[in-house]
């Protein structure tokens, strides 16, 4: 990748529900490699949808615009694709696979993106080498490894699985969907510390979030403010002490989706 | 001529040819002709030099199935079965069926890849007429051998028939009696082959009964036999069928096994089934009416059934416990998928006679494409039961919206001390636990795979480790082209 091209440019993304519904309705946004965003936002602005739709899940449609991603036409590359390419979205409800052991599921993804890459697949040992050593830099314990994955997880438990799974997976874009909404300030504190830890010249990180909070402990380098399937505003960290004190309500004239 | 009675059935039992008794059709045929009567019987017993015992046991039965009629009350959507226009005999053939790798489906060959089935198994799987001596009958040999010095016996029915007559006869028909139901009275009339085994007194079966059988046991024809003894303190693990799909020219197959666990005595019995399921309109599948059945004789016998069931168009099996001894044990454990057009009916009957036993149920089903899957169970507490129990986990997991799961226990209760327990479930593969395992770079293949896979987990876990494994590859394969 050349250093001048965004890692990640979206230009007027129109996307749609099967029922017709418009949720995003002309986004613009570019994020660069080494860069931390944060895109804010009341509920129903289309934060999640615009996360869902970068990591493709079904059920949307994109009537208009265009995203590109390392140069590539994102919409081009099946789901599974865009993880092997590095998109890695942090799930704001990350779900439960009865059955199927953490460690075991998280291996098993890392191994198919290698075998993407070219390179060759981690075994058991390797594998738990890499394990231990990502789990004591984040400060998680090994409680969750043997869990059948997210099964009768808490919340904290699970957004705190989920930043274990981006620490072991190095993504090249990391999407986090509210990763810090319902968390406590010790969970809080775990998810922020994988955030910093993860921010590095080759990553770019955008953290979807409704409050302030999360942004006290991660500095974001730009802040978006998404209303009614667009964006309404951008600044630096700035703009997110000031959303908290005077409330989204007060944004311009634009109005929620919902 | 001698007219002294005696020597006259010494002259039956041992003469090949029965047309004395009416038999007209010519003996050294390879094939019996199509149809079912008492020469079809006669015919059959004759060619296995079966003793005159045995033909009359296989006369009495085919009687008893004549006056019966095929069971309808089973979930299965099947069109009538023309019992006279099938053939019940046929020696192994060496001249039909393809005459290389060539000629064989192409679809099958890709199935062995990916089982990753040696390319010498495949042939023969296939039915590829070869000659070749594989290397498992020399070991097989091997380990008869070893078996023999503990004075276990491993055989086919047939050499059972020949070399242990007194344990057949005792034993045969005493767990499934002859007419216990339409398929096992047909089975009983024109039963082929199967296997036998006798574990003595205290005798621990050092290893893996069968597993080395893979390609014998693919030809031991469709109205297979099976008889497993474990006499007091002994233990047996014995596993059945193959990973591998295996073609058979006959629709119809019904088989018995029969288990006896005395005193203290244990055995596992574990199923892989993968007979051909028809393409994906259901045509030329495979029908299978099996009946299962273990009786613990003694008290604190335990018999344990695992059965993976992938394959076959039609599967109508219910492999079942008698706890008759006291505090002695049945197990069950079941997965079942139905892909396609396929049907299954399966379960267990679990039937508590002695005091103080137990009984543990967990079957898994997974209906895909449009296929059907029922479970089917029974758990009866007989009277005199004192404080049996029961603990019953049916789960169905459903695959695209044009499948069906059904679930149909019946719970039977004689004695009020009992305590049984019936849990169910039925969820569907969730478009989220999809998005979420490729969003991790996983193809939608490779995920539902290890979606299904943990729902198996209790079940799977209950196999033989190299079993388990091909197992888990197993029900990938079988799942294919079910998502996306």
């Amino acid at each position: 990748m050349t250093a001048a091209a965004p890692m990640l440019e979206i230009s007027n993304l129109h996307a749609r529900l099967a029922d017709g519904r418009e949720i995003l309705r002309g986004i613009d946004l570019s994020v660069n490699s080494g860069e931390v965003h944060a895109i804010m936002g009341p509920n129903g602005s289309g934060k999640s949808t615009l996360a869902a739709v970068l990591a493709g899940r079904d059920g949307y449609e994109m009537s208009e615009g265009t995203v590109t991603y390392l140069g590539r036409d994102l919409f081009a590359m099946p789901a599974e694709e865009r993880a092997r390419e590095g998109l890695f979205l942090a799930f704001q409800y990350p779900v439960e696979i009865p059955g199927v052991n953490n460690m075991y599921f998280l291996r098993a993804a890392i191994n198919a993106q290698r075998r993407h890459r070219g390179e060759p697949e981690l075994d058991a040992g390797q594998f738990l080498r890499a394990v231990r050593a990502k789990l004591k830099l984040l400060d998680i314990g090994e409680d969750l490894l043997q869990r059948a994955v997210n099964v009768g997880f808490s919340g904290g438990e699970k957004k705190r699985n989920e930043i274990f799974q981006m620490a072991m997976l190095e993504p090249r874009l990391a999407i986090l969907d509210e990763t810090d909404s319902g968390l406590d300030i010790d969970a809080l504190k775990v998810v922020a510390r994988g955030v910093n830890q993860q921010r590095a010249p080759d990553r770019a990180i955008v953290m979807i979030t409704h409050y302030q909070r999360l942004l006290g402990y991660v500095e974001p380098d730009r802040v978006h403010v998404l209303q009614g399937g667009r964006i309404v505003e951008c600044g630096d960290k700035d703009l997110a002490v000031e959303l908290e004190r005077r409330g989204y309500g007060l944004l311009g004239d634009a109005t929620a989706a919902e | 001529m001698t007219t002294s009675t005696d020597t006259l059935q010494t002259v039956r039992s041992l003469s090949q040819e029965g047309y004395k008794y009416g038999f007209v059709t010519d003996i050294e045929a390879d094939e019996a002709p199509p149809g079912l009567d008492e020469d079809t019987v006669r015919f059959i017993s004759a060619k296995k030099e079966e003793p005159e015992w045995l033909l009359e046991w296989r006369l009495a039965a085919f009687r008893a199935w004549r006056k019966m009629t095929q069971p309808n009350w089973a979930k299965l959507n099947l069109a009538p079965i023309d019992y006279q226009a099938a053939t019940y005999y046929s020696a192994p053939k060496k001249s039909s069926g393809p005459k290389s790798l060539d000629e064989v489906d192409p679809e099958l060959l890709r199935t062995y890849e990916k089982l990753g089935i040696p390319l010498r198994e495949r042939e023969a799987l296939a039915g590829v007429a070869v000659d070749a001596v594989f290397d498992s009958i020399s070991v097989a040999t091997t380990f008869k051998e070893e078996l023999g010095k503990l004075g276990i016996i491993f055989c086919s029915m047939g050499e059972a028939v020949r070399e242990h007559p007194d344990l057949v006869r005792r034993y045969l028909g005493t767990v499934v009696p002859r007419n216990d139901n339409f398929f096992a009275a047909l089975n009983s009339a024109v039963f082929s082959d199967g296997s036998f085994a006798y574990v003595p007194p205290g005798v621990r079966c050092p290893m893996e009964l069968s597993t080395y059988f893979r390609i014998n046991a693919a030809k031991s024809g469709q109205f297979e036999r099976t008889l497993l003894i474990a006499d007091a303190g002994s233990y047996v693990s014995y596993l059945e069928g193959c990973t591998a799909p295996q073609r058979d020219e006959n629709q119809l197959h019904a088989a018995v096994v029969e288990l006896i666990a005395h005193t203290d005595a244990q055995i596992k019995y574990s199923t892989v089934q993968n007979w051909y399921p028809g393409d994906a309109e259901g045509r030329g599948g495979i029908y299978n009416f099996v009946t299962k059945r273990g009786a613990c004789r003694g008290a604190r016998a335990k018999i344990s059934w695992t059965q993976v069931e992938t394959g076959s168009a039609i599967t109508w099996k219910y492999p079942s416990c008698l706890l008759e001894g006291d505090h002695s044990v049945g197990e069950f454990y079941s997965v079942a998928i139905t892909n396609n057009r396929q049907q299954a009916d399966t379960g267990t009957k679990m039937i508590h006679i002695g005091k103080d036993t137990r009984s543990t149920i967990v079957a898994k089903g997974i209906s895909a494409g449009r296929g059907q899957n029922t479970y089917r169970g029974l758990v009866r507490v007989q009277p005199r039961a004192q404080g049996a129990r029961n603990h019953t986990q049916c789960d169905s997991l459903l695959i695209g919206d044009r499948c069906g799961a059904h679930t149909v226990p019946y719970i039977e209760v004689r004695n009020p001390s009992a305590r049984v327990e019936h849990e169910a479930t039925t969820s569907k593969i969730s478009e989220d636990q999809l998005f979420y395992c490729r969003q991790r770079g996983l193809s939608p293949e490779d995920a539902v795979s290890l979606i299904v896979n943990g729902f198996c987990k209790e079940v799977l876990k209950e196999l033989p480790m190299e079993f388990a494994v091909e197992a888990q590859k197993l029900l990938a394969v079988s799942l294919e082209g079910s998502v996306g």
